[in-house]
């Protein structure tokens, strides 16, 4: 293809990703830079289309950030009242008891239940306000790269249609020129994956792990309501070698978010992690609180779980990572958006620094890190998954209350994390089938219902976004040999296969489905499926309430 | 020439959208909104007019809360040149639109008027017709291709099994079908420059015009679920089924 000739646009510093992290880190350089130039863009159709999370949160980073929140109407609204942790069998449940001993970090007292998408929304506005400028419905589709440093990001091309070609429409992508480059996509970002191979910043770390979160908003009758109630389950339905659960939370007027998390690292290609959601909801623990109530949203989003292990180098010549780009999810404590939102303030205070003193590389980030209660906390909880996958639930679970009562987080060791997620599936020959209950309509529904509710959208006429590096590949591993584990853990029906003959099968890819959650690029056992970014304002249009 | 643009704030086309508690109407708390898709076309195709020559400027305006700014800043960025806010908290019936519309269109001195045939939320496709009607100008409804010359304006309808071409002597009204053409991506230094644009607020009072309803919404409904289909083995099953059970023959 010919050169594009494209516009250029100067900044101080461009922010990729307008989730918690990627507002909070421009807000903060505005606060410490007020005559910066700060541009934000997000590849969602508007800011909070994209995100996905429980969500109980916990204000302290924004107190640190915001400390008059209070006064700004933040959509903080929902303390928790009550909370529990059930074990599941699959007839009963057992809640841990002394909850705040056994597993401190789940203590919840203070914190808020949350739509995520709202607050991102309102601290959009808190940014705008600053000055930040903001720009949904562009992705970045490159790294602008000059001699070996980053100077900002190319957009994506607009109005490309499915052969390639340029259609009559066709917008060039601009180039977002700046000094600094703050890549905050969340888990698995396109560019933030560019960066750590270019940069070669996962050097010496251990491998990302991670986890498909996949959620329903509900609305429930008046009287079933209860503001404020937590419950997280684990147990049933997954196996003892499948870590992962489910949470349930009273929130807002008459809502009710569920959602479940399964560990990309489970083994078994038959599992379908959409099916457990949908049937963890069948359990009596979870049944009352549908039953009378209507679905409203749904979405999914792969989220990091690698922890401290995992952390790459944080830095590279033009830009840092921060939130789920870099993994700071505390996942005993079920909460990434204290965390990303701190990691994002940090990276903001290191890359108005190398501005000030007119550095290349804002290296400062890394001691900053090292120095707050963001690296202790996450490093104090670091043997808590790890010891789920090498020891199961049941044994995890155990290890996970004497780390956590008696040893504090001081263990004198470091338990690894032995495998990247794509490495862990094991082949049909020799997994077992699950018998999955069919959708009743009513309380547990089928992937097609469960998408149209994401409100996803992607231009009909551009390239397929998702692609199989290596056809072949497919039908020799994926297809042979794991019996095509992407109709399974896809949540929003991407990927079918199709018999095309005898023995003959191929991939269909419904790209016009996809929620943006990168389990597939993530799981993919040869890593042969390429999430490209699509056209910007495509995907979900997660209404506030997600 | 100025052509108008009137555009309306919606619920996103892309939302599904739900029955508010009270039956009252949809919800529309929380949801993303956006331009009229009709309207987007009309606003592309009114930038055309500007570029080819035939017009000079072009005008966009919209009647709604200070939130509709935002679909007016859409419609700078995609090209029209400024745009005028006529505020209100009401919900405005077309009738009520159409006499807003007639005071901006008589102030701006409009050569042609040029939107969308239908707004997708209620789906009245009655606003043009109307504001037609009490201009008295001629109207040009559903089109599929336009062309100005000569102090008239050639309008090709779609109409039931075919395209009907109309001769118009301007100023005319046109409201836009889905085939007139493909509206433009906003670019990212358009949307900049938008920011930058005039835009003029008109309180609605200040106008003058008649804004009662005469409509009321008795209630609002979501239709009845579709019931799953079964698979028969045979057509002799089917006939017997669309005999028995469906009755239609």
């Amino acid at each position: 293809m010919t050169q594009i000739e494209r516009e250029e646009m100067e900044f101080d510093v461009v922010v990729v990703g307008g989730g918690p992290a990627g507002l909070s880190a421009a807000i903060r350089l505005k606060q410490l830079m007020p005559d910066a130039g700060v541009c934000l863009i997000e590849k969602g159709s508007e800011i909070g289309a994209h995100i996905v999370s429980g969500a109980v949160i916990e204000p302290r980073t924004l107190d640190e950030l915001l400390p008059n929140w209070r006064d700004l109407d933040a959509p903080l609204r929902t303390q928790v009242t009550e909370e529990r942790m059930l074990f599941l069998t699959e007839t009963r449940s057992f809640a841990v008891p002394y909850l705040d001993r056994v597993m401190p970090q789940m203590a919840n007292h203070g914190n808020y239940v949350v739509s995520l998408g709202e607050v991102c929304r309102w601290l959009g506005e808190q940014a705008e306000a600053l000055g930040v400028e903001i720009y949904p419905g562009f992705s970045g589709a490159e790294l602008f790269i000059e001699n070996d440093h980053v100077s900002g990001v190319i957009t994506g091309d607009m109005g490309i249609e499915r052969n390639g070609e340029h259609g009559p429409n066709f917008t060039p992508g601009m180039i977002l020129r700046a000094k600094q480059t703050i890549l905050t996509e969340g888990a698995r970002g396109s560019l933030t994956g560019h960066a750590m191979k270019r940069f070669g910043l996962r050097k010496g770390v251990e491998p990302q792990t991670y986890g498909l979160g996949i959620k329903e908003v509900w609305e429930i009758p008046a009287e079933k309501h209860r503001p404020g109630l937590v419950q997280h389950s684990f147990g049933w339905p997954l196996d003892d070698n499948t870590y992962g659960g489910a949470w349930l939370y009273h929130f807002g007027e008459n809502l009710v978010s569920f959602g479940f998390v399964t560990g990309l690292d489970y083994a078994n290609t038959y599992l379908s992690p959409f099916e457990e959601m949908q049937r963890t909801k069948l359990h009596p623990a979870f049944r009352e609180h549908f039953e009378g109530g209507k679905r409203l949203i749904y979405g999914a989003r792969a989220l990091s779980e690698g922890g401290f292990q995992s952390i790459p180098r944080l830095t590279f010549p033009g830009g840092v990572l921060a939130g789920d780009s870099a993994g700071f999810l505390n996942v005993p404590k079920i909460k990434g958006t204290h965390t990303a939102m701190k990691s994002g303030m940090i990276a903001a205070e290191a890359v108005a620094e190398a501005l000030e003193k007119d550095k290349k590389e804002a290296a400062s980030m890394t001691a900053r890190v090292q120095q707050s209660w963001l690296w202790s906390e996450l490093r104090d909880v670091r043997n808590i998954r790890p010891a789920f996958a090498k020891w199961g639930m049941k044994l995890g679970a155990l290890y996970s209350g004497i780390d956590s009562m008696i040893l504090r987080g001081r263990a004198p060791w470091t338990l690894h994390h032995p495998h990247a997620d794509n490495e862990t599936l094991r082949p049909a020959s020799v997994c077992t089938k699950i018998d999955y209950p069919k959708p009743d309509g009513k309380i547990t529904f089928d992937r097609v219902s469960s998408v149209f509710l994401s409100s996803t959208n992607h231009e009909e006429n551009q390239p397929v976004h998702l692609k199989l590096r290596n056809e072949t590949v497919w039908q020799t591993v994926n297809h042979d040999v794991f019996d095509s584990p992407e109709s399974r853990y896809c949540p929003a029906g991407v990927y079918e296969q199709e018999q095309t003959g005898e023995n003959a099968w191929q991939l269909r890819i419904n790209a016009q489905n996809c929620v943006h959650c990168k389990t597939c690029d993530i799981k993919d056992p040869t890593q042969n499926i390429d999430w490209c970014t699509p056209e910007g304002g495509g995907g979900p249009n997660y209404p506030v309430g997600m | 020439m100025k052509v108008l643009v009137p555009v309306k704030r919606v619920v996103d086309y892309n939302v599904k959208v739900r029955v508010a508690a009270d039956g009252s109407g949809v919800e529309t708390q929380g949801v993303k909104m956006s331009m009229n898709p009709f309207d987007e076309i009309a606003v592309e195709e009114a930038v055309r007019l500007r570029e080819k020559g035939a017009a000079k400027e072009v005008v966009v305006v919209t009647v709604g809360a200070q939130a509709a700014q935002d679909v007016l800043r859409t419609a700078m960025a995609m090209g029209a040149d400024r745009a005028i806010l006529v505020r209100t908290d009401d919900t405005l019936e077309p009738r009520a639109v159409a006499n807003v519309l007639k005071a901006i269109a008589t102030r701006e001195e409009a050569g042609l008027i040029c939107m969308g045939k239908q707004a997708i939320d209620d789906d009245m496709n009655a606003t043009g017709q109307i504001l037609a009607a009490k201009l008295g100008w001629p109207q040009g409804t559903f089109a599929s291709a336009v062309t100005v010359a000569d102090g008239r304006i050639e309008v090709a309808r779609e109409i039931d099994g075919g395209t009907e071409v109309v001769s118009l002597t301007l100023p005319a009204v046109v409201t836009a079908d889905l085939r007139l053409n493909e509206p433009r991506y906003a670019s990212l230094p358009n949307i900049m420059k938008a920011r930058k644009k005039p835009l003029e607020t008109v309180e609605i009072d200040s106008l003058g015009v008649d804004t009662a309803s005469r409509l009321t919404v008795v209630s609002v409904a979501e239709p009845a679920e579709r019931k799953e289909g079964v698979k028969v083995n045979s057509a002799a099953e089917l006939v017997e089924k669309l005999k028995t059970e469906a009755k239609v023959i």
